[in-house]
């Protein structure tokens, strides 16, 4: 029988979230028995080769290019699942979504206290950069996610017991101190 | 209006329990070791019933319990799927109408909002976030007022006083603009100890002391290892 096929991506993330996934230790030798990684920061394939079972999203989406990825993963993916805080509400990145864009990029390129180097005053706007939002959005309201795993990070045993469930077919196990929104 | 003097007896889910006529339902459920979850009581406040998550089934009518005082005879649902799911719909409401980032919340692991969501298991809310533009007030030297979690609850608004006077009050009746307002003269005047408690009596991280947080390590604070009101069913055996 041929392996379910696993994609994963960090949009508006901090890669935290593949650092827990990463944090289930020696099961990471099961994981290889139990799935097939297609795109992938795990094994750096840049585009999907062939259509997936199960995709991993981390992070919301801040820009067009989260948006596009997004939707790259929704057409090529059967399940996918929102991993973490940010790709549920936003998460830190969200912090912004009172404030406007111009004062967000004022900040960080000509008024911030960090701001030495800009002697410019040059705001990045190159073409091939990805336009900013005007909010961060959650995935699920970009496009229709299956499931969710809160937890900034969601612990190791629940991306890994949530990983297992959907390729067994077996109940979740969700222990009272494995789901957590920190 | 709580009689001391006589006790009567009514039914939880099927549970025989006892209490003081006149005692506030939640109150009464807690002492026969009965969860009913609730956000804005406080055993010993006048109750508000703003929150609604303590909406149970009194003789066939939704009510909230902390408002509803018992008396002899009654029969109340408490822990059905309705209700739970009732329940979880509020909670989910208060997550997606304020600025809820647990991630980087001082509050986040003892904050009784969370403890609900973890009780009830909101994966995620089914409702749009709002991210409203709400205020954060850090003028006093001891605590800071961070509106873009407040649940109005109206627990600060009741009990906390400097020389009789509200520190806390509703401002803004009539509409969208709606808020707790903190009067900042009396707010700087608070005591460390009054200040301690005005961060204690906020369910949720609106009220913080400054100069403190996160102070308990991840995995020992209050509703890191059991659920919110695991404590009161424990007594139940």
């Amino acid at each position: 029988m041929t392996k379910p096929v696993l994609a994963t991506t960090s949009l508006a993330g901090c890669f935290g979230c593949h650092m827990s996934f990463l944090d289930i230790d020696e099961r990471i030798l099961e994981l290889i028995d139990l799935v097939e990684f297609n795109k992938s920061p795990v094994d750096d394939i840049k585009t999907f080769t062939k259509q997936c079972d199960i995709g991993l999203i981390e992070g919301g989406c801040c820009n067009s290019e989260n948006i596009e990825v997004l939707k790259d993963f929704r057409k090529n993916c059967n399940i996918l699942v929102s991993v973490g805080e940010c790709a549920i509400m936003g998460g830190l990145p969200a912090l912004r979504n009172g404030i406007s864009i111009k004062e967000c990029l004022e900040e960080a390129y000509l008024d911030g206290p960090t701001v030495k180097a800009n002697t410019e005053k040059i705001m990045p706007n190159d073409e091939e950069l990805p336009m900013l939002l005007d909010m961060v959005y959650p995935c699920h309201e970009i496009v229709k996610i299956d499931y969710f795993l809160p937890g900034c990070p969601p612990r190791a045993d629940l991306i890994w017991n949530a990983l297992v469930a959907l390729v067994t077919g077996d109940e979740l196990k969700m222990p009272y101190e494995v789901v957590k929104f920190d | 209006m709580v009689k001391k003097d006589e006790k009567i007896s009514f039914e939880i889910d099927g549970q025989t329990c006892s209490a003081w006529a006149g005692q506030p339902l939640l109150d009464a459920a807690k002492d026969n070791g009965i969860f009913i979850p609730s956000l804005c009581h406080v055993q010993g406040l006048k109750p508000a019933g703003s929150c609604r998550i303590c909406n149970v089934n009194v003789n066939g009518r939704n009510m909230t319990a902390c408002t509803t005082r018992v008396s002899a005879g009654m029969v109340v649902e408490n822990h059905t799927p309705e209700l739970n799911e009732l329940r979880k719909t509020i909670i989910e409401v208060l997550f997606v109408s304020g600025n809820h980032f647990c991630p980087s919340c001082e509050k986040s692991g003892n904050c009784e909002l969370q403890a609900l969501g973890y009780r009830y298991q909101m994966m995620v809310p089914r409702f749009p976030y709002e991210f409203p533009v709400k205020g954060v007030d850090a003028r006093p030297d001891l605590i800071y007022h961070d509106r873009n979690r407040c649940i109005m609850c109206k627990r600060c608004v009741r009990s906390i006083t400097k020389d009789g006077k509200h520190v806390f009050a509703l401002n803004g009746r009539g509409g969208e603009h709606l808020h707790v307002a903190m009067d900042v003269d009396l707010a700087s005047q608070l005591t460390e100890a009054e200040a301690q408690e005005a961060m204690d009596i906020c369910p949720v991280g609106a009220i913080l002391k400054k100069e403190q947080g996160f102070l308990v390590p991840i995995g020992e604070r209050k509703y890191d290892k059991a659920p919110i009101g695991s404590d009161i069913e424990a007594q139940n055996g």
